[in-house]
């Protein structure tokens, strides 16, 4: 590889001046002129018949310019299986159900006139949990399907399962078994800023929204969809997206609340801005879902994995989201974390009266990935093996296919795991015997080369080139926190041979911006620097072709300045048509020259008056180039949870060590370690900004956070109730690690780890807790109450 | 009802007619226009929208907009100096890799101004307690809190 200029460098990220200085513009900070304010009705109940919304008084209120129900607009569905309405008509069925909705000159009359509405309900009994969904005469939350037709059981239509080997050998083979049950709570992405949305129609009724969205262009595509419900026909949707607030899955859906937003802009023929409350947020986002695994492993007397048995159910909750589709994510630790020759894997996933859920970061990794890292511990007890030696005897390894047949390029996840060893002082931590402090680990296995859960898991670039030697990159990839400009800036000028600021990168915009099938699955890096590099070369070819004739004259010209300035100065023989003519030209930071031609600053042009000279002539031209990239993976078979969905692997892992406190049960995290395969750091800095940051996603759902729900209805929604880490809770050492692999299908060797960072957290802590003191608590968050629970029981059994 | 107030606002001395039950945030995004101070809760549990009033630093959405009379108000605006240059605090930020999202930092760089102007050498903990009531979703406060100590030692060695 040749030199990098400014890979692997630490630079800071291009968008952080304007954040610092308040510059950078929210869907929270922009208005259009006339625009009016639009707020959402939500539903009292969490299942109950409407039996009549009156919205009279609403409507009469001054400076309130419409009001909509069901009843006054045509059936509106959405939704991952358009099982969702925009707006409820005879039933709602969780408590956040959009029942109708108004657009006023302001956020006060809005406010107002939801007030002012009235809705007549008659509850229905309600269904709280999966296990009640399944039951044999449980009531249905949805009556009849999408298309019609009456529907037999609460099961939500989406199947993923697989299944290797011979489970029954592998249970032959065993010496030892394990199983365990183990629980995640519905958690809030908790994004800092709350969700919103601005549409607004032109004359010709084609739509303008400015959205918070992770999925521009999957957006579009629902939108389009929806306009002939309001009766327009071959009408077009341009999508902006703002700064984003954050996202971590929240945008991978389109909303009711961004529906509305058209639906009340087309109503009134005015831009019509809804932004969530915080309160909003909690209670109406959808959160996590929460998840109910049984797993069950054994291994033989070496310690070697025989097989893996996996069952998870998830809440739904009311409508569908692509949150359904988790279990395409489990099926990646599930199957292909170690080495298990026998796996069968299965999800059930249930409708219930409980908020629906959408997508988080980790998706559904995190999840399964918490049974299995604290089932592999509990079988090394068993097994009288130590939990670090035990994972190095399973443990992955490069150019392997796993029982997923996910090709496994490069995997460093020995290094990992010994380097945890290592930072951790292992074999010492283990043993502090009476000081109730421990050491634990776990790992992870997650996508690192794009992640196909859809046909196309492509992502387009256009790079333009104007007279000054600048750049401007559309990319449709949704840069929400994460630093994807950081890698596009650098990556764009790293591959075209400019300096990063030259580079400009565009507000994503599907007008202007090639399509991208959305920043999910920690592809946003990995595909970017892969469609930049494949776009830049393009770029540098159309670029060395115009050189070829144009290039001489111009070191002509440089050539008579600098002997204008050095009058002594003799050129050295060297002909500079006939080597530019070859075309073996090289572009660096700027300056175009003869890859064998002598070191003389005359034999360096610069980008711009190339650019000029290609422009400014007769028959000119402008330059520019278009690239799209859709990585070598494979969109596999769920019904067989079979197919290399990506085209690298990311691994890693975690250890932490841990003091309790037997009297509080709290746990004080005294230090973590993180050790990650990324293929390649691009930026040391943003990528030591994502891992920290996962880690404190990961320390909160394994400590502290949880939606609270009474028959559906979220009990604290807010953050004096629902604790995200502060950073008092974040007041320990984080040793991180980068392994680097340079991974073949990586942009400069890199491999997305996006999501990386959260996935081994919380069974690396509950592992260390159970070291410490003995005790393992099975359902997240690991509170002080459960701990003390835990360790009652212990004292119990110890008694008895 | 409407009352009549004067304040300073980033070095500017203004005067504005205010509804009695107006938030100071409202006064600040609303009828001032700057739109760098975010609002993450309107509860007081996130501190994105802390600002500086007389020295101290509030959450804009719990203050009255009527307090402010004769005070003096600094926001995110007011901390750029001349020709459009980060401060010290802003620029440490930016250095140290302390914003991702970005909603929670003006708040967290008007706290760590608040802690820095009264004590520019902080311990961790003194840091810990000035940015308790910012909370940040993506970070993970490691490189925010690097970024305070960059700034102090940045300030002592200009003092």
């Amino acid at each position: 590889m040749s030199k990098l200029n400014y890979i692997g460098k630490t630079i800071p990220r291009p968008d952080s001046g304007d954040k610092v200085a308040g510059k950078a513009l929210y869907i929270q900070d922009l208005s259009r002129p006339g625009m009016l304010y639009g707020k959402i009705k939500f539903s009292e109940h969490a299942h109950a018949k409407i039996l009549h919304i009156d919205i009279t008084k609403a409507q009469k209120l001054p400076g309130v310019m419409a009001v909509v129900t069901a009843y006054n607009t045509p059936e509106m569905r959405f939704g991952f299986l358009r099982d969702n309405f925009i707006l409820k008509k005879d039933k709602v069925r969780q408590f956040r159900d959009e029942v109708a909705a108004v657009a006023a000159i302001s956020q006060e009359i809005a406010e107002e006139a939801i007030r002012l509405i009235d809705v007549e309900y008659e509850p229905l009994p309600g269904i709280f949990s999966p296990l009640e969904a399944c039951q044999e005469n449980a009531i249905l939350i949805h009556e009849l399907d999408p298309q019609g037709k009456p529907v037999k059981d609460n099961k939500v239509p989406v199947l993923f399962q697989h299944s290797s080997g011979d489970i029954e050998a592998g249970k032959k083979a065993a010496k030892h078994i394990v199983s365990g049950s183990f629980s995640t709570q519905w958690i809030q992405q908790s994004c800092m800023g709350t969700a919103g949305a601005i549409a607004e129609f032109d004359m010709n009724n084609n739509l303008t929204i400015w959205t918070k969205t992770q999925v521009p262009f999957l957006a579009q595509r629902d939108f389009i969809g929806f306009l002939p419900c309001l009766g327009l026909k071959d009408k077009n949707v341009r999508v902006i997206v703002p700064t984003l607030g954050g996202a971590f899955g929240t945008g991978l859906d389109t909303h009711a609340y961004e529906y509305i937003s058209i639906l009340l802009a087309y109503k009134t023929g005015k831009p019509v801005k809804i932004v969530y409350d915080r309160n909003e947020e909690f209670a109406c986002l959808s959160p996590r879902q929460s998840s109910q695994t049984k797993i069950t492993q054994g291994c033989d007397e070496n310690g070697m994995l025989t097989f893996r048995e996996i069952h998870v159910i998830q809440d739904n909750g009311a409508y569908t989201s692509w949150g359904a589709t988790f279990p395409s994510v489990m099926l990646l630790p599930a199957t292909s974390l170690y080495r298990v020759p026998n796996i069968k894997f299965h999800a059930d996933i249930y409708y219930t009266n409980n908020t629906y859920c959408q997508a988080m970061r980790g998706y559904g990794n995190p999840e399964v990935n918490w049974a299995l890292e604290t089932n592999m511990d509990e079988l090394a007890e068993i097994a009288g093996i130590d939990p670090y030696e035990f994972r190095m005897i399973n443990c992955n390894k490069s150019n392997e296919t796993t029982p997923m047949g996910l090709k496994v390029t490069t995997c460093a996840l020995d290094k990992c795991m010994e380097s945890v060893a290592t930072k951790l002082d292992w074999k010492h931590s283990r043993n502090q015997q009476g000081k109730y402090r421990g050491v634990g680990m776990a790992s992870l296995f997650h996508v690192g080369g794009g992640g196909r859960i859809y046909k196309s898991d492509g992502t387009g670039m256009f790079l333009k080139l104007d007279d000054f030697g600048n750049v401007y990159v559309s990319h449709g990839g949704v840069e929400m926190g994460q630093g994807l400009h950081s890698v596009l800036k650098l990556g764009v000028a790293e591959a075209l041979g400019v300096k990063p600021e030259k580079v400009f990168i565009n507000q994503v915009d599907t007008n202007t911006c090639p399509w991208d099938v959305g920043t999910h699955a920690s592809r946003g890096s990995f595909m970017a620097g892969n469609v930049t590099i494949k776009a830049a070369n393009d770029l540098r070819n159309k670029l060395f072709e115009q050189a070829k004739n144009l290039f001489p004259s111009l070191a002509d010209k440089n050539l008579k300045a600098f002997c204008k300035k050095n009058p002594s100065y003799e050129a050295p023989k060297f002909d500079v048509r006939e080597a530019a003519l070859k075309g073996n030209f090289d572009l660096v930071e700027g300056y175009l020259f003869i890859k064998d031609a002598p070191k003389e600053p005359w034999l360096l042009v610069e980008l711009g008056t190339l650019l000029r000279a290609i422009h400014f002539r007769e028959q000119g031209t402008m330059l520019s180039a278009h690239a799209f990239y859709d990585p070598p993976n494979e969109l596999p078979d769920w019904n067989k949870g079979y197919g290399n969905m990506s085209a690298s692997y990311a691994v890693g892992a975690q250890g932490a060590e841990v003091e309790v406190d037997t009297e509080t049960g709290e746990v004080k995290i005294l230090r973590m370690v993180a050790v990650h395969d990324v293929g390649k750091v691009l930026n040391p800095q943003t990528l030591k900004g994502q891992m920290y940051g996962a880690l404190a996603q990961g320390l909160g759902y394994t400590l502290y956070e949880q939606i609270l729900t009474k028959e559906g209805k979220i009990l604290n929604p807010d953050f004096r109730d629902y604790k995200i880490p502060t950073v008092k809770e974040m007041d320990f050492p984080i040793d991180l690690e980068f392994v680097e692999t340079n991974d073949s299908a990586g942009p400069w060797g890199a491999k997305g780890v996006g999501e990386s960072g959260l996935c081994p957290t919380a069974p690396a802590i509950s592992n260390a807790i159970y070291n410490a003191i003995g005790v393992r608590v099975r359902d997240l968050p690991i509170t002080p109450e459960k701990i003390l629970a835990a360790l009652q029981e212990k004292q119990k059994q110890q008694s008895e | 009802m409407k009352r009549e107030i004067s304040f300073n606002v980033n070095s500017q001395q203004m005067k504005l007619e205010v509804e009695s039950h107006l938030r100071l945030i409202d006064l600040i995004r609303d009828q001032l226009g700057l739109t760098g101070t975010k609002e993450g809760c309107g509860e007081g549990e996130c501190g994105a929208c802390t600002v500086i009033v007389d020295g101290k630093a509030v959450n804009a959405c719990l203050y009255p907009a009527l307090e402010l009379e004769g005070r003096t108000l600094i926001t995110i605006e007011g901390l750029l100096e001349e020709e459009n240059k980060p401060s010290v605090i802003q620029k440490a930020f930016i250095d140290n890799g302390a914003v991702q999202c970005g909603f929670c930092s003006p708040g967290m760089i008007m706290s760590t101004k608040a802690l820095l102007d009264k004590n520019n050498d902080p311990s961790d903990e003194e840091i810990r307690i000035a940015l308790l009531g910012n909370l940040c979703r993506c970070t993970g406060y490691v490189q925010i809190v690097e970024s305070v100590k960059a700034a102090a030692s940045q300030i002592r060695r200009k003092s």
